[in-house]
């Protein structure tokens, strides 16, 4: 026993031993000398110091983890994973954890108003805006990447698309945002079928990749066509939302006027936050009913397996576009939802780490999982908001979640699967994750 | 006239750039069947480990001949060297874990290491750009129409040729490496049946480990190349220069070697004569539209082979 404990130790330094000096030649060059800008070329500011911090963690964190989970016999993380919930009883749970975050959702602003004032919950309702566009272009590329199995790594571009339809209809035609909002998801859809229509037939990676290129397409061009779009300039003074006609303005005519309340300009964000909450829901009200209907049963069969759908007669490039316009076009509407509140647009929003963001957010929500990419989406962009202060640190942990997330639970975090229909009448149980197989993706 | 060989010149250089990141691309995918999407970023590391050491040991214009080709070598050497641990590291860290996952897991663990990578860098080393006083100047004239005064002098410059050389060279080599000794076989024989080959007797992890380490030092000579030839580098150039690279893996058909170089060399010359003859800004326009074009008319490339798909 003692010799075996022996070992284990020895086996554990030497292992972290490895481990530190792989660090010291990662960390050595690029963390130890920075280069400066200085008179007359380059300098080196020498930083051994966090080298060696940089060394240490590493050499530490791999010694506890080889003597504690690793190598030992009861891993630590058994016993915490004891004391978590089984991914089995989430789905039970679930039923009861989604109406309420529905009542907290619409609740919300209220609840914020009694607490902090109109002045103190600002920024907060600000923060549950952004968090729930986010939750919409998940849902949005849920269908696409959940559903469909197709990876979409460009979807920032009908998002773009969503966002100059609505600015440049407003600017050159004049036309409000609710008669925008149906033309800016129409159009985008239209975009979407453009774009997928050639490039369905590639295999999941190439796909990917192909997206990914159509996405930098339309930005480059954003950026580039200056008579037009404004080009890095962007476009600015895009018009206000108006709640059936009536302006959030001071005085005679205006929302506050109408309702007989004081005016307050809070108003005009609890109106943006509904209409984005209502947005959303649309996406996820259509999203599970199509579900429900052979479009929505042939998206999933071809997420399982390409070759066994075509097989079975669905025509699987028709089953892709629908997915693929579908998702543009909710895409779309939260681009214009995007424009009309930040009465600004560049193509600066619209960057690749954009798509990456909402690709993030679905992949390890768990892929098709709906209250997953919710949880995702108020956990990376609530946290992105809560470490304002570490704001150069955060996209390196972001992509080091990414990496570090997928390696654990490759399924996401909720991972367990609802059938869209059962054999008995009663009430439909989860898929654990190691019941699912995926087939081509 | 002159002005097309001028074009031609540069855009041979740029092709070797991209084709020498392209091999990492076609070799990853040729073995495990995986868009390596870090290696833009492994090869933007590569070109910053190249700036520290050339600052480090203090190489300037002013270093004599024979001791600057000297520190070069040793540059290129450590840049290698240095840049294969990290193109190591990603594999073993997030590649490996999700071997025999399902398809697009490690496409999504290699966008977040390519975002960590890049926020690394601007972290650690800051987000402006470092300039490079030019070390190697000078060139010749190819025309001596410029006393003429009406046209256009053809320069082709020794740094030109270096890359052009160097890139020559490496391309021979790993072609040798590939093809004569037992690691290539070893590569070949996963490439074709990865199960197989492990019944075989071939370590298979450590196979994959080495192509990563291959293409990271490959990508670690064309960062240095970059460097050099254009004197500025910041953390965001892995991004576009990867997607190129990629672009020129799948135009030669991914998986192939040759097929990478000779894609490279395609896309350099494609996007300096855009550049040269239409316009700038699109530029980059033309190279992700060939990559779509490619993809969706001809994707098994020019020297590819058609992939089957098997049930």
């Amino acid at each position: 026993m003692a010799a075996e404990k022996d070992t284990l130790l020895a086996g554990s330094v030497k292992d972290a031993g490895m481990g530190g000096l792989v660090a010291f030649g990662l960390f050595s060059l690029m963390i130890g000398m920075k280069t400066e800008v200085d008179i007359g070329g380059l300098a080196i500011e020498y930083r051994w110091g966090a080298v060696a911090t940089a060394v240490a963690v590493v050499f530490f964190g791999r010694l506890l983890l080889n003597l504690f989970v690793w190598k030992s016999e009861r891993p630590v993380t058994g016993v915490v994973s004891g004391l978590m919930p089984k991914a089995s009883a989430f789905s039970s749970v679930a039923h009861l954890v989604t109406p309420l975050l529905f009542v907290l959702a619409v609740t919300l602003p209220f609840l914020l108003m009694y607490w902090l004032g109109a002045r103190g919950s600002r920024q907060y309702l600000d923060l549950a805006i952004l968090v729930t566009t986010y939750v919409m272009l998940g849902w949005g590329l849920n269908i696409v990447v959940g559903l469909a199995g197709l990876l979409d790594l460009g979807y920032v571009a009908f998002y773009a698309v969503g966002a100059y339809s609505y600015a440049l209809l407003a600017q050159y035609f004049g036309f409000s945002f609710w008669i925008c909002l149906p033309l800016a998801g129409i159009l985008s859809a239209f975009w979407g079928i453009i774009l997928g229509f050639p490039v369905l037939r590639l295999r999941g990676d190439y796909l990917a990749i192909v997206t990914l290129a159509f996405g930098e397409i339309i930005r480059v061009v954003l950026l580039n066509w200056y008579e037009f779009t404004g080009g890095p300039d962007g476009i600015s003074g895009i018009p206000r939302p108006s709640f059936f006609g009536l302006e959030f303005t001071r005085g005679e005519g205006g929302f506050a006027a109408f309702f007989g309340l004081d005016y307050n300009s809070i108003h005009r964000i609890i109106f943006l936050y509904y209409l984005i909450l209502l947005l959303a829901m649309v996406t996820n009200f259509v999203t599970m009913r199509l579900r429900k209907l052979p479009v929505g049963r042939a998206w999933e069969a071809l997420r399982e397996d390409e070759i066994a759908c075509r097989s079975l007669g669905i025509n699987t490039t028709n089953t892709k576009l629908t997915a693929f316009a579908l998702g543009a076009m909710f895409g779309g509407f939260a681009g214009s939802f995007f424009a009309t509140r930040q009465g600004f647009i560049s193509p600066e929003s619209f960057t690749f780490i954009e798509s990456a963001v909402i690709l993030a957010i679905v992949v390890l929500g768990g892929l098709g999982s709906q209250i997953g990419v919710v949880i995702a989406a108020v956990v990376m962009i609530g946290g992105f908001e809560f470490f304002r202060e570490f704001e150069e640190y955060r996209m390196l942990v972001f992509g080091l979640l990414m990496v570090v997330i997928m390696v654990w639970k490759p399924r996401g975090l909720i991972s367990t699967r609802t059938p869209s229909i059962t054999l008995s009448k009663g009430k439909a149980k989860g898929i654990s994750a190691d019941l699912v197989q995926e087939g081509h993706g | 006239m002159e002005y097309f060989f001028q074009q031609l010149i540069n855009g041979v250089t740029l092709g070797s750039i991209y084709g020498l990141i392209a091999i990492g691309y076609t070799m990853v995918y040729g073995i495990i069947g995986m868009i390596n999407f870090a290696h833009g970023d492994i090869f933007m590391v590569g070109a910053f480990i190249a700036l520290i050491l050339i600052v480090a040991l203090g190489i300037t214009a002013a270093t004599p001949l024979l001791l600057l080709i000297l520190a070069l070598v040793l540059v290129l050497v450590l840049a290698m060297a240095l840049t294969a641990i990290w193109g190591w590291t990603v594999e073993r860290v997030a590649y490996r874990p999700l071997r025999g996952s399902f398809r697009l897991a490690p496409l999504i663990t290699a966008i977040g290491a390519s975002i960590a990578l890049q926020n690394f860098v601007q972290i650690s080393q800051g987000a402006r750009n470092k300039p490079l006083q030019p070390l190697i100047s000078g060139g010749f004239s190819l025309s001596d129409s410029v006393s003429g005064g009406e046209g256009f002098a053809v320069q082709i410059s020794y740094m030109q040729i270096l890359i052009i050389v160097v890139t020559v060279l490496l391309m021979a080599g790993f072609t040798l490496l590939i093809n004569k000794t037992s690691l290539g076989r070893a590569q070949r024989a996963c490439e074709q049946d990865r199960k197989m080959a492990s019944l075989l007797g071939i370590n298979v992890d450590r196979t994959i480990s080495l192509t990563f380490v291959m293409g990271a030092s490959l990508a670690a000579v064309a960062g240095l190349m970059f460097l050099l030839y254009y004197g500025v580098i910041d953390f965001y150039i892995g991004f576009l220069a990867g997607v190129k690279a990629f672009t020129a893996a799948v135009l030669g058909g991914i998986g192939s070697l040759p097929g990478a170089m000779l894609g490279g060399l395609l896309i350099g010359l494609i996007e300096t004569f855009w550049s040269g003859y239409f316009s700038l800004e699109y530029k980059d326009v033309a190279a992700f539209s060939i990559l779509a074009i490619v993809l969706i008319f001809m994707p098994e490339g020019l020297l590819g082979r058609p992939e089957v798909e098997k049930v």
